[in-house]
């Protein structure tokens, strides 16, 4: 079984956010107002999360892009009540949205807070639904949701890699947030795969991941900042 | 025996609210049912809108829906486990008492019981928990532990009624057809009163596990996540230790004004609330002990998540409710119970009443500044409750008191028939059983 797996380089990122409008458009993640989004009610598959260091007058902004880790052992799916988020034949954390019953026990599991929850019942202006993705499904109001690695992606390369009768490459199979990247801070593919790049970069002496001492193991790997 | 024989008996100010409505009850009864048609209508705002009505957030995705589920969880052991107790150790004084408990584990448990189903964004598909139920889940532990301390508690409640209901029956009290039904044929033979005491023996026994099974597991819904503040091996005893603490609270207040209204001085006795509240000292004393070590231990630690969690309970945005809770659980209390002059009726109501509220405090801090402090930073979000969130609260506390006003309108809420028994067999079991624990003299003994 493939593991796949994203690596960041921070040194890379501008905190840009290209990822994360890619993301929007590519998974249909539905906006709320500037009001809602004040008070933590906007939805995110992919964000940016800003931390300040240091004290002033040495400040310095890290911009750390945060999609789901796909954790190997996932905090979130042992909780559900109903498997509404499991661990799929891919080893990517999948949710079921129309089986989900909106408890939020997984958003409050999670130990990185990547999940969303529809507050209200999504708002999808005209415009929106003529350009809105149809290999995402729509989702609903009392929902949670998040981040799938564009696992809709994956199902569609290996359709094709099968009916051109070949194996599954690199290039197939990548998420819209890595395909904007303009400084490629994202690289994606399958870590136990020596001839994918993320094998090479997760073994970097720069490469961290977050809350290792939890045993969640995510598959999300970052590169720290030099310098 | 006619209806004027039966006002002789010395008992009949325990069946007078049964059998002598009064408008005042028919008045606030229809009060406390207006509020809630009102709560209700702002429940339908809920419904029909979403979840986003609430003061809910990301992170701070659970608030007064979940405090108040453990909160109203918490009250329900009053009743049984409390009762239970009693009645296993043979404590006398426990005759007027245990009815009034078992009536408040009945009520709040079906209220606390609704609350999750009130917190789900997705009501309607809460069927799903059968379908597709996952028993690895604690959620599902509190499904199951739930609905079977709701029978054991309801069936608990029930039994110990079934010769007063019977008593209703025979002096023709209306409706006929409600104490027909709920008697079971009782005429009070032998055999029928074996088989009863039997049954309330086995139920006892039952439900004092099933009661600490239901807030232990609770406690694991927290606790099973690696949430900073949550994750913590003390919150089984902790939760349970604090719902028999304010059981017992809410206990005491609910006998303190049935006594009032229903002038049962004569039965409720001054002896009774300082038995209890001497019980609800002891609790508030383990409950400081058990702050106590949550804490110490996670300041000695010093883990960077801990401690933020910990730093923002004792001085963030909600320091007030922390301190409060300190206060009202500990403080009042042993302030008032341990002091033999200010252990009167009015203390002691003030001393339950500051307990329930600081309980109620306890777990809004268990719950939301917790929730505040995920362990992956991301922008800082404070939960204030909505009205709509309010309106429930309110909805529930008002359900509670329409419950028991309906039940103290139909059913005597001082078991009548185990008061008679006290004063017969009662006397004569407490006599044998004390001359039994003398020890034997020497005499007896070479002879």
């Amino acid at each position: 079984m493939p593991s796949w797996g994203m690596v960041i380089d921070l040194n890379k990122c501008t905190g840009c956010a290209a990822c994360v409008s890619a993301c929007r458009s590519e998974n249909n993640v539905p906006n709320v107002g500037p009001e809602e989004s004040q008070i933590g009610r906007a939805l995110f598959w992919m964000d940016i999360v800003e931390v300040v260091e240091g004290e002033y007058p040495d400040v310095r902004v890290q911009y750390i892009p945060r999609p789901c880790f796909h954790c190997e052992n996932p905090p979130c799916t042992k909780v559900c009540p109903v498997r509404s988020t499991y661990k799929n034949n891919e080893g990517l954390v999948a949710q079921i949205y129309h089986r989900c019953i909106g408890c939020r026990y997984c958003m409050v599991a999670c130990p990185y807070t990547v999940k969303s929850f529809n507050w209200y019942e999504p708002e999808r202006p005209e415009e929106f639904l003529q350009t809105c993705n149809p290999d995402v499904s729509l989702r609903m109001k009392g929902v949670v949701e998040k981040c799938s690695f564009c696992s809709h992606r994956l199902q569609h390369a290996r359709e094709q890699a099968k009916f051109e009768s070949r194996a599954l490459k690199e290039a197939d199979y990548q998420p819209a947030c890595k395909e904007a990247c303009p400084t490629s801070a994202i690289v994606f593919g399958d870590f136990e795969n020596e001839n994918h790049e993320v094998y090479r970069l997760k073994k970097s002496n720069r490469a961290f991941r977050m809350q290792e001492d939890l045993g969640t193991e995510p598959k999300v790997v970052y590169l720290s900042r030099e310098d | 025996m006619t209806l004027d024989e039966f006002k002789k008996d010395p008992d009949y100010i325990l069946y007078k609210p049964i059998v002598e409505k009064g408008r005042g009850a028919l008045i606030l009864g229809g009060i406390l049912f207006a509020i809630f048609v009102w709560t209700m209508y702002m429940y339908s705002t809920q419904i029909s809108l979403g979840l986003g009505v609430t003061g809910l957030n990301r992170p701070i995705s659970w608030g007064f829906y979940i405090v108040n589920f453990v909160f109203f969880i918490g009250i329900s052991h009053a009743g049984t486990l409390i009762s239970a107790i009693l009645r296993l150790s043979k404590a006398e004084w426990r005759r007027p008492i245990t009815r009034m408990a078992e009536v408040i584990t009945a009520i709040v448990l079906a209220i606390g019981g609704l609350h999750p189903i009130i917190d789900l964004g997705r009501p309607d598909r809460m069927l799903n928990l059968l379908y597709y139920g996952r028993l690895q889940s604690p959620l599902l532990w509190d499904v199951t532990a739930i609905t079977c301390y709701f029978t054991a508690s309801t069936v608990y409640l029930f039994l110990p009624m079934i010769p007063d209901i019977a008593r209703l029956r025979d002096m023709g009290v209306r409706p006929h057809w409600l104490y027909n039904f709920l008697s079971w044929g009782w005429t009070g033979t032998e055999k029928q009163k074996h088989i009863l005491e039997r049954a309330i023996t086995i139920m006892m026994v039952m439900v004092i596990p099933i009661a600490v099974s239901v807030h232990t597991v609770i406690s694991f819904i927290f606790s099973m996540t690696l949430q900073p503040g949550w994750h913590s091996t003390i919150f089984g005893p902790y939760f349970v230790v604090g719902a028999i603490f304010s059981g017992i609270a809410a206990l005491l207040l609910v006998m303190i004004i049935f006594r009032k209204v229903f002038h049962l001085e004569g039965y409720l006795k001054l002896i009774h609330f300082q038995f209890l509240s001497t019980l609800l000292l002891i609790m508030s004393l383990l409950w400081i002990y058990f702050t106590f070590s949550e804490y110490l231990t996670g300041i000695y630690g010093g883990e960077p998540h801990e401690m933020k969690t910990i730093l923002y309970k004792f001085t963030g945005e909600y320091w007030p409710l922390f301190w409060g809770m300190i206060i009202c659980n500990f403080i009042i209390p042993v302030i008032i119970l341990s002091n033999k002059k200010l252990k009167t009726i009015t203390g002691i109501a003030v001393a339950s009443s500051a307990v329930v509220i600081g309980m109620w405090l306890e777990r809004l801090n268990i719950v939301v500044p917790s929730l505040a402090n995920p362990r992956l930073h991301m922008a800082h979000q404070i939960y204030l409750p909505s009205l709509v969130e309010w309106a429930l609260f309110l909805a529930g506390l008002t359900a509670f008191a329409l419950a028991f006003l309906l039940f103290s309108k139909f059913f005597p809420v001082i078991s009548v028939w185990e008061i008679k028994e006290g004063r017969k067999e009662g006397l004569e079991d407490v006599k044998a059983r004390i001359e039994s624990y003398q020890p034997d003299t020497n005499i007896e003994l070479e002879g």
